[in-house]
C-alpha cells in the first residue's frame, strides 16, 4: 500500500521539480553556512576570544572524532594521545626554536599526530568493536606515560610559556583577535576536509563499511585500507586541534593526554549527535561552555555531576543526540 | 554590542592609562584574584580558608583603599596548570585583575605566573613551596611570601641530621615542587656529611603509597624524607605508620607539614615530629589575636599559608595606599622598600629576586600529654633567622640579580 503511494507521489513530481527541490535545498544550505560564517566572524566582538578559540579547538577535535565514530563506525578511546602529541610537539618546537614560524610549529605537531595515528591505526584496526577501543586506550596510556616521564614535556608542570609568535612572520598572534581569526581559519579548513571526506565516494564506502562490513568486503573493497585512512585523517585533524590549542593557551599539559580527554570527546560527539555534520560542534559547544561557566560559579564542584546528568538524559531521551533529534523533528514536520 | 562597547572603552582607557602617568588605580577598582585548590589534595592547607583570610585583609581596609573599592574574585585551579593559567588569563583579559594571590600547587603557580609576567600584573605567592620560583623561574612580577622548599629543607633536614641520621631516602611528588624540594634536601644532606641513598617519585596526587613506602623501608636508609605536601603527606605518613616504619628504627621527616596535616593525623601518630614552619598561631599576642578572628570565621586554626595570604594582601594594600597606584612595578617597588611588620613576620624584607625573607621556626609536634587543646600542637624549638633560612642571593640563579 505504502509503496503504491510513494510510486504515485513520485509520478506526480516532474523530473525538473525534483531538481528544483534539490537546488532549493542547496540554496538553503549555502545561506545557512553563510549565516554561520557571519556569526563566527562577528562573535569575538561580543564574547571573550580565548573562550571562543577554546571552543573552536574542541569543536575541531570532536568533528575529527566524529569522522571516525559517526562515519566509519570505529570507537577510538585513545584520541587524547593525538591531541596531546600535536600540542606537545608544537609547544616544544615553538619554545625551543624561537625563529620558527607559528604555522610551521602547528604543521609539525599535526604531522607528528598523523604519524602516531598511522602506528595506532595499523595496530588497532585488526580488531573490531570493544577490542578496537581497548587497544586504542592501551596505546594512548602508553603515550600518556611517555609524556609523564619524557624530560621535554615538563611532566606534571606541563610545557609553559609557549610563545604564540608570528604567522608567516607578519601577523602578531599575541593579539587575541588576530589569533582568533587564524584559529577560525584552521577550524574552517579542518571542517572542510571532513566535509569533503564524508561527501566523497570514499566517504560513501566508509558508510557502507559502517553499515555492513562483510558486504563491503564482498563487494571488493579493501576495508582495512579504508578504515586506516579514516583513522589517520581523524588523528591528523585531532593533532591540528591540539597544536592550535597549545598556541592559544601557550601551554601543553597532561590534561590533554589523560584518558579523561578521550572520554570527553566521546561525550561531546554523542551529546551533539554522532554521524551528523554539526552534532560534534554543538556537543563541544555545550560541554566547553558548561565547564567554563560552571567552574567559575558556585556550582564549580558539580560540573562533572551536571555533565553526567545531561549525558544520562541525552542517552535516555534523545539517543541520536541533540542535532540528530532536531533533524528528526525537522524531517517529520516539514 | 554593549559588551563590545565596554571592551572598546576599556581598551581605549587602558591605552590612555599606559600613555599617561602610572600613578592611579586602573578601572577605579583594586581587583584581586584568589587562585587555589578548592576541592582536591591541597584544599585544606589553603582553599576556602585562604580566601577567608584574604577577605579579612580586605575588610580590615574597610573594603577600599583611598576611596577605591577592592573587588575579590576566586577560582578553583583543580591543581591543573592549564586550568590555573587559563583562569588567570581570563581574569587579566576580561576583568583586568591587578593582583593574584593564593597560588598553591607549584606546577599551577609556574604556569599562572608566566601569564602574570606577560600581562605585567603582580602575583603574591603564598601556598607554593618550590624554591625555583625565586631561583631559575624568578620574575619581576611575583613575590614569594610564606615559605619555600629551601627554607624547609634547611630547617628540618639540618635538625634531623644533627640528631644523627646520615643515610637518607627521599619520597618525592613528581612535579615542580617535589623536584625543587628533592634538590634542596639533597644539598643540605650532602653539605652536612650525609648521603642520599635513594629516591622515588610518585605521581601527583596519589592515594596509594604502599609500594613507595616498602621501597623506602627496604632501602636501608636511616631517614625517610617526604618531599610532598597536603593530603599526599598525610597519606604517605599514615601508610608509613601502618607499616611500622618508625618502630623498625627508621626516622620519618615530613618536609612540608602544615598545621592542618598534624591536626588531621592526630598527635598519637605525629608526636615528636620535627618540622619547619613560617608561622604558628600560638607565638605571640598578635598572632593569637588574629588566629582567634580566623577561627571564628572558618572553624579551624590557621596554618602558615592563610596567615601568609593575609599578611601579603595587607602589605600589598598598604603599598597601594602609599603610592596611590595599583600598577604592578610601582607597588612592588614600594613593597620592597617597606619592611614587613605584622602578625605574620617581624622585619621581613622582600629581596630583588622576589623572596620575602623572614624568620622561620623549627617546631616539634607535642605529645598528647603536653597538648592542652585541640589546636595546641607545636612547641617552637628554635628560631631560624631569615638570612640563614633562605637561599643566599650569592647562590641564586635569578635573572633579576646583577651578574658577577
Amino acid at each position: 500500500m505504502t509503496s503504491l503511494e510513494i510510486k504515485q507521489g513520485a509520478g506526480v513530481l516532474q523530473p525538473n521539480a525534483v531538481q528544483e527541490r534539490r537546488q532549493a535545498a542547496a540554496r538553503r544550505k549555502r545561506w545557512f553556512y553563510l549565516v554561520l560564517m557571519g556569526v563566527a566572524l562577528l562573535a569575538p566582538l561580543a564574547v571573550y576570544p580565548v573562550f571562543l578559540m577554546k571552543l573552536l579547538c574542541f569543536a575541531l577535535f570532536a568533528c575529527a572524532f566524529n569522522l571516525l565514530l559517526g562515519y566509519a563506525g570505529l570507537l577510538s578511546f585513545g584520541h587524547a594521545a593525538f591531541l596531546a602529541s600535536g600540542g606537545y610537539v608544537t609547544g616544544y618546537l615553538l619554545s625551543t626554536y624561537s625563529g620558527l614560524g607559528t604555522e610551521l610549529g602547528i604543521l609539525a605537531g599535526t604531522l607528528a599526530s598523523t604519524a602516531l595515528g598511522l602506528v595506532f591505526g595499523l595496530l588497532a584496526i585488526r580488531r573490531q568493536g570493544i577490542y578496537f577501543a581497548m587497544i586504542t586506550l592501551a596505546l594512548a596510556q602508553l603515550v600518556f606515560f611517555i609524556f609523564v616521564q619524557a624530560p621535554f614535556t615538563g611532566g606534571e608542570n606541563g610545557l609553559q610559556g609557549v610563545p604564540r609568535g608570528h604567522l608567516f612572520g607578519v601577523f602578531d598572534l599575541n593579539n587575541n583577535l588576530t589569533l582568533y581569526y587564524v584559529v577560525l581559519a584552521v577550524f574552517v579548513f579542518g571542517f572542510a576536509v571532513i566535509q569533503r571526506t564524508i561527501h566523497s565516494p570514499y566517504g560513501q564506502v566508509l558508510k557502507a563499511i559502517r553499515e555492513n562490513e562483510p558486504r563491503a568486503i564482498s563487494l571488493g573493497y579493501n576495508v582495512e585500507a579504508h578504515k586506516l585512512l579514516a583513522f589517520v585523517i581523524s588523528a591528523a585533524l585531532t593533532g591540528l586541534a591540539g597544536a592550535t590549542k597549545t598556541v592559544v593557551f601557550q601551554l601543553a599539559s597532561l590534561t590533554d593526554a589523560h584518558w579523561h580527554m578521550s572520554g570527553e570527546v566521546i561525550l561531546m560527539t554523542l551529546l551533539g549527535g554522532v554521524g551528523t555534520v554539526f552534532g560534534p560542534l554543538v556537543g563541544a559547544g555545550i560541554v566547553v561552555t558548561l565547564q567554563s561557566y560552571l567552574s567559575n560559579g558556585p556550582l564549580g564542584e558539580w560540573v562533572h555531576v551536571i555533565l553526567g546528568l545531561i549525558f544520562v538524559i541525552c542517552v535516555l531521551l534523545f539517543r541520536v543526540g541533540i542535532v540528530g533529534w532536531v533533524l528528526k523533528l525537522a524531517r517529520r514536520n516539514f | 554590542m554593549k559588551v563590545f562597547q565596554k571592551t572598546a572603552c576599556a581598551m581605549l582607557a587602558s591605552s590612555l592609562i599606559a600613555g599617561a602617568a602610572q600613578a592611579q588605580i586602573s578601572d577605579d577598582e583594586i581587583r584581586i584574584g584568589y587562585l587555589a585548590d578548592m576541592s582536591g589534595t591541597y584544599r585544606d592547607l589553603s582553599g576556602p580558608g585562604g580566601l577567608e583570610a584574604l577577605k579579612m585583609a580586605v575588610e580590615d581596609f574597610g573594603g577600599q583603599v583611598n576611596g577605591k573599592k577592592i573587588v575579590v574574585f576566586s577560582a578553583d585551579d583543580l591543581n591543573k596548570p592549564d586550568v590555573g593559567a587559563n583562569t588567570v588569563r581570563q581574569w587579566v583579559d576580561e576583568r583586568n585583575v591587578d593582583m593574584v594571590t593564593g597560588m598553591v600547587a607549584s606546577s599551577v603557580v609556574l604556569a599562572a605566573s608566566k601569564v602574570v609576567e606577560q600581562s605585567g600584573k603582580l602575583a603574591l605567592i603564598s601556598g607554593a613551596a618550590a624554591s625555583s620560583l625565586t631561583n631559575e623561574y624568578c620574575s619581576p612580577n611575583h613575590i614569594h611570601w610564606t615559605y619555600d622548599s629551601y627554607a624547609l629543607a634547611n630547617g628540618t633536614a639540618k635538625s634531623v641530621l644533627a640528631s644523627g641520621g646520615k643515610n637518607w631516602f627521599i619520597l618525592t611528588a613528581d612535579y615542580a615542587f617535589g623536584h625543587a624540594m628533592e634538590k634542596d634536601i639533597t644539598k643540605v644532606v650532602q653539605s652536612d656529611g650525609g648521603k642520599v641513598v635513594g629516591t622515588v617519585r610518585h605521581p601527583f596526587p596519589s592515594s596509594d603509597f604502599s609500594s613507595y613506602i616498602l621501597q623506602a623501608q627496604g632501602s636501608g636508609a636511616d631517614v625517610i624524607a617526604f618531599a610532598n605536601a597536603g593530603a599526599d603527606t598525610v597519606n604517605s605518613l599514615m601508610t608509613a605508620s601502618q607499616f611500622g616504619v618508625a618502630q623498625s628504627g627508621q626516622k620519618l621527616a615530613g618536609m612540608v607539614v602544615f598545621l592542618n596535616d598534624i591536626h588531621a593525623m592526630g598527635l598519637d601518630v605525629t608526636q615528636g615530629l620535627m618540622l619547619t614552619t613560617g608561622w604558628y598561631w600560638d607565638m605571640n599576642d598578635e598572632s593569637r589575636a588574629w588566629a582567634q578572628r580566623y577561627y571564628k570565621r572558618v572553624g579551624k586554626m590557621p596554618g602558615m599559608v592563610p596567615a601568609g595570604i593575609y599578611s601579603a594582601t595587607t602589605n600589598y594594600l598598604n603599598a597601594i595606599k602609599a603610592t596611590g597606584s595599583d600598577e604592578a612595578q610601582a607597588v612592588r617597588t614600594q613593597m620592597m622598600a617597606t619592611p614587613v611588620n605584622d602578625m605574620f613576620a617581624k622585619n621581613g624584607k622582600i629581596r630583588a629576586d622576589g623572596r620575602m625573607v623572614h624568620d622561620m621556626y623549627l617546631a616539634q609536634v607535642k605529645t598528647p600529654a603536653e597538648s592542652k587543646g585541640e589546636w595546641d600542637l607545636y612547641k617552637i624549638v628554635s628560631t631560624i633567622p631569615g638570612d640563614e633560612a633562605y637561599r643566599p642571593l650569592s647562590e641564586s640563579a635569578c635573572k633579576l640579580l646583577p651578574k658577577g
